[in-house]
């Protein structure tokens, strides 16, 4: 039987889709029977998606400008 | 065809051609990417930018010679994790001692082990967070800021793979790729840095 502390170390493969059926099965039988460790689960996949929400820096215009005056040059010199 | 929805060959093609719209397309769809993962190597936003310009040079220098082995991103993402190294290297030479080495613990455990009884059991299980959806999280200010002081805190190796898998999203196939690491050492590194990133989470949200 696993315990909750070993589903918070299992918790990425899981996560993942990494485990065996009966790893999985196992997993899930616990996740079933423990509101803590589902609340753990959410958490994590919260954690995630925050992760790929965090926004994301534009380019800033001089950095553009530069760029593409080297690529003109590249061109020209190509 | 817009430019963005072109494939590699088509895009090199484009760009050797001068096209300076594929040229753009490029830039807008990986600097900002470009600059997170620099960032994950260096210790200041200057020398981010440093990496990422001297990564859009050397991809134009290769741009000739470049023979779609990998996608045009992996290439790019190589180029640009090189010398972020190579600088985050040359850096550390003047970083107190404290910050050098990676950080590794080999024990690490994902939650703080006084939080379970003898059995495995948690004696203090994790408490509801108000927040329940990334928008709401986020929609304290500061908590941007906290997210991006913690991941900043991770040791590298950690630090790249989180970066790349969840805030840019990449597959771990890509990872693995540019970083040249095992599948089962980035599953490692990834479940060690979110597990530190959700209790950096559970702190803000119960912790004060």
């Amino acid at each position: 039987m696993l315990s909750c502390r070993d589903l918070t170390e299992l918790m990425t493969d899981y996560v993942e889709g990494k485990m065996s059926l009966g790893q999985r099965l196992r997993f899930q039988m616990h996740l079933g029977m423990c509101t803590p460790c589902r609340a753990y689960l959410r958490q994590m996949r919260l954690t995630i998606t925050t992760l790929g929400k965090l926004p994301a820096e534009p380019v800033p215009e001089d950095v553009r400008r530069e760029l593409l005056q080297r690529f003109q040059g590249w061109n020209r010199r190509a | 065809m817009a430019v963005p929805d072109l494939d590699d060959g088509e895009l090199v093609a484009r760009l050797r051609q001068g096209d300076e719209a594929a040229f753009t397309a490029l830039i807008d769809k990986h600097h900002g990417a470009l600059r997170r993962l620099a960032r994950a190597f260096v210790s200041s936003d200057a020398a981010a930018n440093e990496v990422v310009q001297d990564t859009w040079v050397a991809v134009l220098d290769g741009l000739a010679a470049f023979e779609a082995r990998a996608s045009l991103k992996t290439w790019i993402f190589r180029i640009l994790v090189n010398r972020a190294k190579t600088k985050g290297v040359r850096e550390a030479r003047s970083v107190p001692m404290s910050a050098l080495g990676d950080g590794e613990d080999a024990a690490e455990s994902a939650v703080d082990p006084d939080r379970f009884n003898d059995r495995g059991r948690w004696v203090s299980p994790p408490e509801r967070w108000d927040a329940d959806t990334p928008e709401k999280l986020l929609l304290r200010k500061e908590l941007v800021g906290e997210l991006e002081e913690a991941i900043a805190r991770l040791p590298e190796s950690q630090r790249s793979v989180v970066v790349m898998r969840d805030a840019l999203g990449w597959s771990s196939d890509e990872v693995c790729n540019v970083l040249e690491l095992t599948e089962t050492n980035q599953r490692v590194l990834l479940h060690r840095a979110r597990s530190r990133l959700r209790a950096m989470l559970e702190h803000h949200q119960v912790g004060r």
